[in-house]
Formats: structure tokens, sequence, C-alpha cells
């Protein structure tokens, strides 16, 4: 019954926010300006050095699936403003009072940018196949592909709204959004390998979740690419960063009000 | 959810107090809302009447003392009490890139309603709240009064016992407003709701409050009838006159920056 409950709640968020990016989907579009850009130019002149050791995997087909993360991470993390900017029209008002569990609340949200993220890795699909690049098409690995698009931009849209709870205002959100994407961003293997850098870059490498999501896609998404920490420690490490923040923002989402 | 069901006093606050750091935005305030009626809030800005709404309807954890509302306790038993309160903000709280049908049913679906019964129970708050026609329309494209309405239907669509207003007529034009009053003594005629208003308007208290509270500095400075209030200062007093009376008669600068955004905010999307 409870579970039910929960279930309807956390549906209902996520299928008003489906149905919000449908009627206007330009911002999906838009988004999709940033990775053309990152695998057509920078991919391109990049793959010309030969400098960067990506095994036997070709520059471009090294560099997709991190483009594919990066895109999930830059869309996500600003999510959290529109919940800044629900709270000053007064629509979080009328959720918050409503008799929803306030997580039900937080993994509407999640699932909607989940969803979000899915539409965004369509896009970014159609633009490796137009660049020649070769690409697993198998059943489990589309759907391994599938679950970790839509669990990492669960993980860094609820990290948004958490950051969003805490900072309040716009224009501080959009200070920290800035502050936070380039350094998780750089501080991945998303455009080179873990290898190639120093040792302390390297820690702050291992403790970023977007590693394991770049390292599940090159695994899942390039035929011929491979996981370097292993596919269940991918998934396991971001269900896990995801069920903390969760728990945490589910906490915080009240206070956005105050 | 169903719970004891109110029959004397709906809202039973005691000494209900809310801190913001050094400043004390509720003291020590007690009331009493009989089940069925129009109770009116009214005070300046800053005088703590939505600080009160935002306590009793749980948005708001109290720093001191207890509050019931429907039976429940709002500390020990916040989503008890959401349950069986209908809550209409000061902004505009109707999602203006969902359709008027999509806002009713996202409310349905939180608090609850089943499927079998959503349809009706939308269709019957759409045609209340003379909204029949534009279910399929997007609610930015809606006027002030009709976004209201719909706010109404959405506050009203799982039945509760007790709706909190507040300032549900501010930025509303004369006629609009005097909808949305029609439709609240529609509603206590019809349901015997009992309603909790929060407003600056005097008109408005005299026309739809059977009991008021005038509230300055988070305290309650005057309660009662409008009449037995009015009759207090004289013959020919006013509610103004009440008002003025009540809050010392001096014109006080209250409100803060964020207050008055969000009420000029208000204003120009419902205007």
């Amino acid at each position: 019954m409870i579970a039910g409950q929960f279930l309807e709640q956390g549906l209902a968020i996520a299928d008003v926010e489906a149905r919000k990016v449908l009627r206007d989907p330009t911002e999906l579009f838009s988004r999709a300006v940033q990775p053309v850009l990152w695998l057509v130019i920078f991919g391109r002149v990049f793959g010309r050095v030969r400098g960067i050791p990506t095994g036997h995997l070709d520059y471009t087909a090294f560099l997709a699936p991190g483009i594919l993360a990066q895109s999930i991470l830059f869309s996500s993390i600003f999510y959290g403003i529109g919940v800044i900017w629900e709270r000053d029209l007064g629509i979080v008002h009328k959720l918050l009072v409503s008799p929803a569990h306030r997580s039900a609340l937080v993994l509407g949200k999640a699932l909607a940018a989940g969803l979000r993220g899915l539409a965004q890795a369509v896009l970014i699909y159609v633009l490796v196949c137009l660049m020649g690049i070769g690409l697993r098409w198998s059943p489990q690995a589309l759907l391994g592909v599938v679950l970790m698009v839509a669990a990492a931009s669960a993980l860094f849209s609820t990290f948004s709204l958490m950051i969003a709870c805490i900072v309040k205002t716009r224009e501080r959100f959009m200070g920290i959004g800035q502050l936070l994407t380039m350094p998780l961003f750089f501080a991945s293997n998303a455009i080179y390998p873990i290898a190639l850098m120093p040792g302390w870059l390297r820690i702050a490498a291992r403790l970023n979740p977007l590693t394991y999501v770049t390292d599940a896609l090159r695994g899942l998404m390039i035929a011929g690419g491979g996981s370097v920490y292993g596919l269940r420690l991918d998934f396991a490490v971001i269900a896990a960063a995801f069920l903390a923040l969760t728990a945490a923002t589910s906490v915080l989402y009240p206070t956005i009000i105050r | 959810m169903t719970g004891p069901l109110p029959t004397g006093d709906v809202v039973v606050a005691e000494d209900l107090t809310r801190r913001f750091g050094e400043i004390l935005a509720v003291d020590r305030l007690s009331l009493r809302v009989k089940s069925g009626q129009i109770f009116g809030l009214l005070g300046p800005n800053g005088a703590g009447k939505s600080t009160t709404i935002k306590m009793l309807t749980t948005l708001l954890e109290p720093s001191a003392g207890t509050a019931s509302v429907a039976g429940f306790d709002i500390r020990s038993q916040p989503r008890r009490v959401r349950g069986r309160i209908g809550y209409v903000p000061q902004l505009v709280s109707a999602d203006g890139a969902l359709t008027a049908y999509e806002n009713l049913n996202l409310s349905a679906r939180l608090y609850g309603i089943s499927s079998r019964q959503r349809k009706a129970r939308i269709a019957e708050g759409l045609e209340f709240m003379g909204l029949s026609e534009h279910g399929g329309r997007l609610v930015k494209t809606f006027s002030g009064g009709m976004i209201r309405r719909l706010e109404l239907a959405q506050a009203l669509l799982h039945r509760p016992d007790l709706l909190f207003l507040d300032e549900p007529t501010i930025g509303l034009d004369p006629m609009a407003r005097r909808t949305v009053w029609d439709k609240l003594k529609e509603l206590r005629r019809s349901l015997n709701l009992t309603v909790l208003i929060t407003t600056h308007d005097m008109e408005e208290a005299d026309q739809l409050c059977d009991e008021l509270a005038i509230m300055l500095d988070g305290r309650v400075m005057a309660r009662g009838e409008s009449a037995a209030l009015k009759a207090g200062l004289g013959q020919a007093a006013t509610l103004n006159d009440v008002f003025a009376a009540a809050c010392g008669g001096v014109i006080r600068e209250s409100g803060d920056y964020r207050g008055v955004g969000q009420r000029r905010r208000t204003a120009s999307q419902l205007g």
C-alpha cells in the first residue's frame, strides 16, 4: 500500500516533468550542440596527436562515451535551478503541503532527469553513428547504457537539487554550478585515461562518480571497448552515491522554501 | 487517510512561536478556529500571518508551542495534517506549463485519489470553478481569476476538512475577487468547509470572515467578530479603524525585500 502510493507519487512528478520537456524540447536540441563540438572538433584534432594512450581504440571512439557522460553531467548539474524557479513561483509549496513522501518527490524529479538524459543519449548515438564510430548493439549492452545514463542523470540531478536546497538563490546556484562542472569533468577519465594524471589528480578521479559513469559507458557502448574497473563496481558506486544523495536531499528539500 | 473528524475546533494553537535567528516572527500565538467557520488573520506585512499559516500547514516547524489541525498534531503527525488540509499559497502555485487538467491530475495523484475516482473529481472541480471549457488549456494562457479558481479546485480535490488561503485575492481585479469570494461562501454553505484566510483587504475580511484576529509583530492584538470589533470603537467605526487601533494607529514600515518581491510578482502574474 505504502510502496504503491510512493511509486504513484514519484511517477506523478516524473510524468509532469516529461510532459513539459516534450511540450518544449528546445533545451534537448540546444544541449546537443556542445557534444557535437567536442566530438567533431576536439575529437578529430586530438585524434591526430596520437599522444593519448587509448589502447586499441581510436581517440574519437575513446572520447564518445566520455562526451555522453559529460553531456549528462552538464545538463543535470543545472537541474536545481528549475526547482529554485518553481519555489519562487509557489509550485514547490503546493508539492510540499501534499501528503506525498518527500523522497518520492525527489525520486520523481530524478526519474524525470533520467528520461531527459536518455533523450540526450539518443541524439549522441545518432551523432556517433554519423561519425562512423563502431557501437555495440546487443540488447544487453543497450540495456546497460540505458540504465547507466538514467542512473547518472538521476545522480547528478539529485546532487543539483541538493545544492539548490542549500544555496537557495539562482545567482549563488549558477556560481556553484559553474564551479563544479569543470573540475568534475577534467578530474575524470572522460577525455583522457586516468593513467596520464599526476598522483593527486588520480585520487580525485577515483573519487569522482563521473569516472565510473564513463568507465561503464566505455565498456557498454563502444565496439571493442572495455571497463577498467568492472561494470559491477561502476554500477555499485553510482547506485550508492544516488541513494546517499536522495536520502540527504529528501531531508533538505522542504527547507528550500524557508 | 482518515482521521478523527473535527467537530469542534479544527485548529487549536497554543503558544505557537517561530524565530528566524534574532527575529521573533510569531510570538506565543494561541488560536482556535471552529468547524465551518471562515477565520481571518489580518495584519500589516511582516506581522507573522504567513509564518503562522506555514506552521499550521507543516511547511515550517515551530520553534516552540503546539498546534493541532483537523485533529492531528503538526509536529508529530505532519503527513496526517497534510492529508486533511487544502492550501492556496500567496504565490501562484498552478504550473503554467501544464494544462488545468494536468495540474488537477497531479494533485489527485499526490493526494492518493484512486484512478477510478480521479476523472470524476477533476470534472467536478473544473465545473464548480467554472473552468469546464478550459481543462485542456495551458494555465499560462489563463487570466488571474481563472488561475486562482484552478488553485482552489486543486486545493479542494481531496475534500479537505480545512482550507488555508494566504492572501487569495492579491492582484485580482474587483470582478475576479468577487467571484473568489462567492465561491468561498458557496463552499462554506454546501460543504460546511472551515477556512483560515490571511488578508490585507478590509472589505474582504468584512465580507467573508465570521471571526478575525489582527496580528502585529507576531502577536494577536485584537480578536472577535467583525461587528463586535467595530462596535467596540463606536457606532461609525469601520474595520479600517479597528485595524489602525489594533496596530497602535501608527503607519509602520514593515515587510522585507523578499516578501515585497514575492507580493509584487504574484500581483503581476495574476493581474
